[in-house]
């Protein structure tokens, strides 16, 4: 088998393909984006670096960094900020998955921060190897370092121009002092040539002959393909099984129980069917005979979770901030309005099902992963292959979608499992219902909101009660499992101007598995603020976009409530204001429509940026369309406009899934859908068109893949009842609602 | 028994379980790991091929049935790597995919549109495209591509004629 993860980094850095010395700068990329999970390994960490610039003889130029691709552009966007410093060609600086290191924290993908946390340091590489290459050159020339310049690849000088390839420089340049990062010069904004182009992905030539290669795609020799039996209720355990009739299924090879356990675990484990193709494997797994012992999740479902839902709304919560007193403003309010609204579970749902191929041999490991956080994936493998972290190789692959799911380790714990026990290498597959019914949910929540008017139309109250299956309570270490403000994301910085406000949490209790599913919990937020919002308006009988405008009121800088580390991104009223304003400009907002069409505003501030989005619905017979959805964004300034536009377009359309598709329900303690037949997706024939703006601007990128799934659901439905008079306060919108 | 088919214009030979789908034939059988699996029934669209020209999701396609026939998979569609079939260029010009994991799908479906239906409607491709399923949601760039190729292609057969 091949060799472990390299660990002499230095040797591995510093020879490149065509050997020889080349030169290497090492930096970090920022963990702002993720800061709280990074701090603790930060203190850990022995080696500052975690990315590398290496320019080789042969002019290749290779960014190598522990980011992973899962179609959101980052391969694409990430060496367009590089080559702008650098002053090369974007399209060859070839970008190498860097090795897992167990001894440097790496920040895995995902938050919407690989633009935003690379932007700086990546610039500022890129500028390093330009000067160390620009003053290599001068001294060959024996001229000054500032008569010298980088064009396209080469350093030239003086007239008539003579020139050195930066190959050609790499091993003068390599025996410099690499300039402080934080000093070196970078280039001026209005020279850039590539930040800011619109420009083609890197890989669709080989996503569009079928030779990209994804994990599910990963074939070692001699290897076997799996699938588990696993429990369908959570939680739930094997309380025996007989594998005769798998075995005798043609192409079955071995039936064994694996267990799973502890953070990051999403079932206890299961019977794991092998075969020598997957077909055979998912056979065996029908003639397997399991007894289940399901356990005490059993009794739970979605009505049962409704029930607790209602029980906890009839009580206070726990107090999350209190401005003001909301409670006396309500009481005594002009008019008091007050709403509840519902979010079931939802699922990722990754086109290509989790997967993961482990081989383990007794001195090293080797895995093919498609993950969003590889270094877990490797802390998993050594753990079942008790072997140190730095035997085992984890080769990030391409993902077909992410979404969050894939920050997840738990496929991988079963393959490594599977791996161990079998000895042989090995491919754990998931099949699409496995994939639906062993998620990690975003959870189901219910929200109570109260707001109160004065007769001038001004918001004197605001009030949000939230119970969910909080996220937190399942992940955050024993003692710590205190969710609140997390579950609210920044619904509880409220732009809107009004003296009194009360937010309010109660966990409610499931077991089903929750994470990260794409914008996270403002997913939920950003639907609850943005109706609700949309209902003081109509009750204040103003117009929905001249209320918000109004109520965000001159630009002013708001501090993100209760997350002291984003102290420095507040929330800034002038830029919402601005994609508001674009949007409905684009749209039309307020020009005559006919009867039975409405348009619907909402804008939401999330992962540092800034969307606004207009839906153009029309309704009639208790059925809707949407006709049109128009953002505009404000994610700072956007290093490749059209990625850009395919993130908004993509978070609009998995948003508007979320919105008038499927629930994912509980009963008797499991998932009931299992495939695309009950848990559907929007197809072609549904896909309304989606037109996106982007605010120009000089400010660094923030996120961008999922700041625009929070405003699609509010629009749609202030859009349906602009249309119909009727307010839908539960998701995914359902018949009998618009009836 | 051995199960004999032609497979991008090649005779191909498998001996298989006759029940094996040709989805699982290709992948693990033939490693020509191109054509998808997204959810084992006909349900996206992922592992759309051509069977004797008619786009095929090959999940639930026994491979006994496939005897005798001409299949065509995302890896048949180029002559060669320097040319590219028309739907595959429409596709990097309008930078249709994303993650990318459901567009060998889409393509072989939107050829086998263009072959029936060389210059599509709106309504001919919602028809002909609902059963793919792009979870990254590039649907109005797979419209704007089969427009684009659909040109492309209108072009060469004026230019041929």
């Amino acid at each position: 088998m091949a060799t472990a993860s390299v660990v002499n980094r230095r040797e591995f850095l510093k020879t490149g393909a065509a050997g020889g010395a080349a030169l290497v700068i090492g930096f970090h990329l920022s963990r702002k984006a993720l800061a709280d999970q990074a701090q603790d390994q930060e203190k850990k960490t022995p080696n500052p670096f975690d990315a590398w610039v290496r320019i080789t003889p042969d002019n290749r130029v290779t960014l190598v960094l522990g980011k992973s691709e899962m179609g959101q552009g980052v391969y694409t966007s990430l060496p367009m900020i590089l080559a702008e410093e650098l002053c090369v060609d974007w399209k060859h600086v070839h970008v190498e998955q860097a090795p897992t290191n167990p001894k440097v924290y790496d920040l895995g993908t995902g938050g919407s921060g690989s633009v935003a946390g690379s932007w700086l340091p990546l610039r500022q590489a890129g500028a390093a190897a330009r000067e160390m290459l620009i003053a290599a050159a001068a001294k060959k020339w024996q001229v000054g370092a500032d008569t010298c310049k980088a064009k396209d690849g080469y350093v030239v000088h003086g007239h008539p121009e003579r020139s050195f390839r930066y190959g050609e420089l790499v091993a003068d340049a390599a025996k410099l002092e690499i300039p402080n990062l934080n000093k070196v010069p970078l280039k001026n904004a209005d020279d850039f040539t590539i930040v800011g182009r619109e420009v083609h992905r890197l890989d669709t030539p080989a996503k569009s002959t079928g030779s990209a290669n994804f994990g599910i795609d990963s074939r070692i020799p001699g290897m076997l393909y799996a699938v588990i039996a696993r429990c369908p209720v959570f939680e739930g355990k094997v309380a025996s099984f007989d594998g005769t009739k798998a075995k005798a299924v043609p192409g079955v090879r071995d039936v064994f129980e694996i267990k799973t356990s502890g953070r990051g675990a999403s079932t206890s484990g299961g019977v794991a069917v092998l075969a020598d193709n997957s077909w055979a494997a998912m056979q065996g797994r029908k003639a397997l005979e399991v007894k289940w012992d399901e356990g005490a999740a059993a009794n739970e479902s979605s009505e049962e979770l409704r029930r607790q839902f209602l029980e906890n709304a009839a009580k206070p919560g726990g107090v999350l901030r209190n401005d003001g007193d909301a409670e006396a403003a309500l009481a005594s309010a002009a008019k008091k309005v007050e709403a509840v609204y519902e979010l079931p579970f939802a699922a990722h749902v990754c086109m290509e099902p989790m997967n993961c191929t482990v081989q383990i041999g007794p001195d090293s490991a080797e895995a093919w992963v498609p993950s969003q956080g590889p270094q877990w994936a490797q802390a998993v493998i050594a753990e079942a292959a008790k072997l140190p972290p730095e035997k085992v190789a984890v080769h990030t692959t391409l993902m077909g979608g992410g979404f969050g799911r894939r920050y997840q380790a738990d496929f991988v714990m079963e393959a490594a499992q599977v791996a161990k026990i079998s000895g042989k290498p090995v491919m754990v597959l998931w099949t699409r219902e496995d994939d639906m019914q062993h998620d990690f949910y975003r959870p189901a929540s219910y929200h109570k909101l109260a707001g109160a008017l004065d007769n001038d139309g001004k918001l004197t109250a605001y009030k949000h009660f939230q119970t969910s299956t909080s996220i937190a309570a399942k992940w955050s270490q024993k003692g710590a499992d205190d969710p609140g403000l997390g579950e609210f994301g920044t619904g509880a910085t409220i732009p809107y101007a009004t003296p009194n406000i009360r937010i309010e949490y109660t966990l409610a209790h499931s077991s089903a598995p929750r994470a990260w599913w794409r914008s996270v919990e403002h997913s939920s937020s950003g639907f609850v603020m943005e109706s609700f919002i949309d209902e003081l308006a109509h009750a204040s009988g103003q117009d929905p976009l001249a209320f918000r405008l109004k109520l965000i009121g001159d630009s002013r800088k708001i501090p993100q409530f209760g997350e002291g580390r984003e102290e420095d991104h507040p929330l800034d009223t002038g830029r919402l204001k601005g994609v508001l304003q674009l949007a409905a400009e684009k749209a039309g907002w307020g020009k005559p429509l006919p009867k039975g069409q409405g348009r619907g505003i909402a804008g939401f501030f999330s992962f540092f940026s800034y969307v606004a989005a207009v839906a153009d619905v029309s309704s009639s017979n208790s059925a809707f369309k949407v006709n049109r959805i128009v953002c505009a964004v404000d994610c700072g300034r956007a290093v490749n406009p059209n990625g850009v536009r395919a993130q908004v377009e993509s978070a609009a359309i998995y948003a508007l899934t979320a919105t008038v598709k499927d629930a994912i329900t509980v009963e008797h303690g499991r998932v009931v859908q299992a495939n695309f037949n009950d848990y559907s997706m929007i197809r072609m024939k549904e896909a309304p068109p989606i037109e996106v703006y982007i605010v120009p601007s000089t400010e660094a990128p923030t996120g961008i893949g999922e700041p625009t799934v929070p405003v699609i659901a509010p629009a749609i439905c202030n859009a349906i009842f602009s249309a119909t008079g009727k307010r839908l306060r539960r998701l995914p919108i359902r018949h009998e609602d618009l009836a | 028994m051995a199960i004999t088919f032609t497979l991008n214009g090649k005779s191909q030979s498998v001996d298989v379980s006759p029940d094996m789908p040709l989805l699982w034939v290709l992948r693990d059988t033939l490693n020509m790991t191109g054509t998808k699996f997204g959810c084992g029934m006909a349900l996206c669209g992922a592992c759309t091929v051509h069977i004797n020209g008619e786009a095929t999701r090959s999940c639930i396609t026994p491979i006994s049935s496939v005897a005798g026939k001409r299949v065509t998979t995302i890896e048949g569609l180029a002559i060669s790597e320097n040319h590219l079939h028309p739907v595959q260029k429409a596709w990097m010009e309008e930078d249709v995919p994303q993650c990318g994991y459901c567009q060998s799908g889409q393509i072989m479906s939107a050829v086998a549109l263009l072959s029936k239906k060389p210059n599509p409607t709106d309504a001919d491709i919602d028809d002909a495209m609902s059963g793919n399923i792009c979870r990254c949601g590039t649907y109005q760039r797979i419209r704007k591509a089969i427009h684009r190729a659909a040109s492309s292609m209108a072009g060469k057969a004026h230019s041929a004629a």
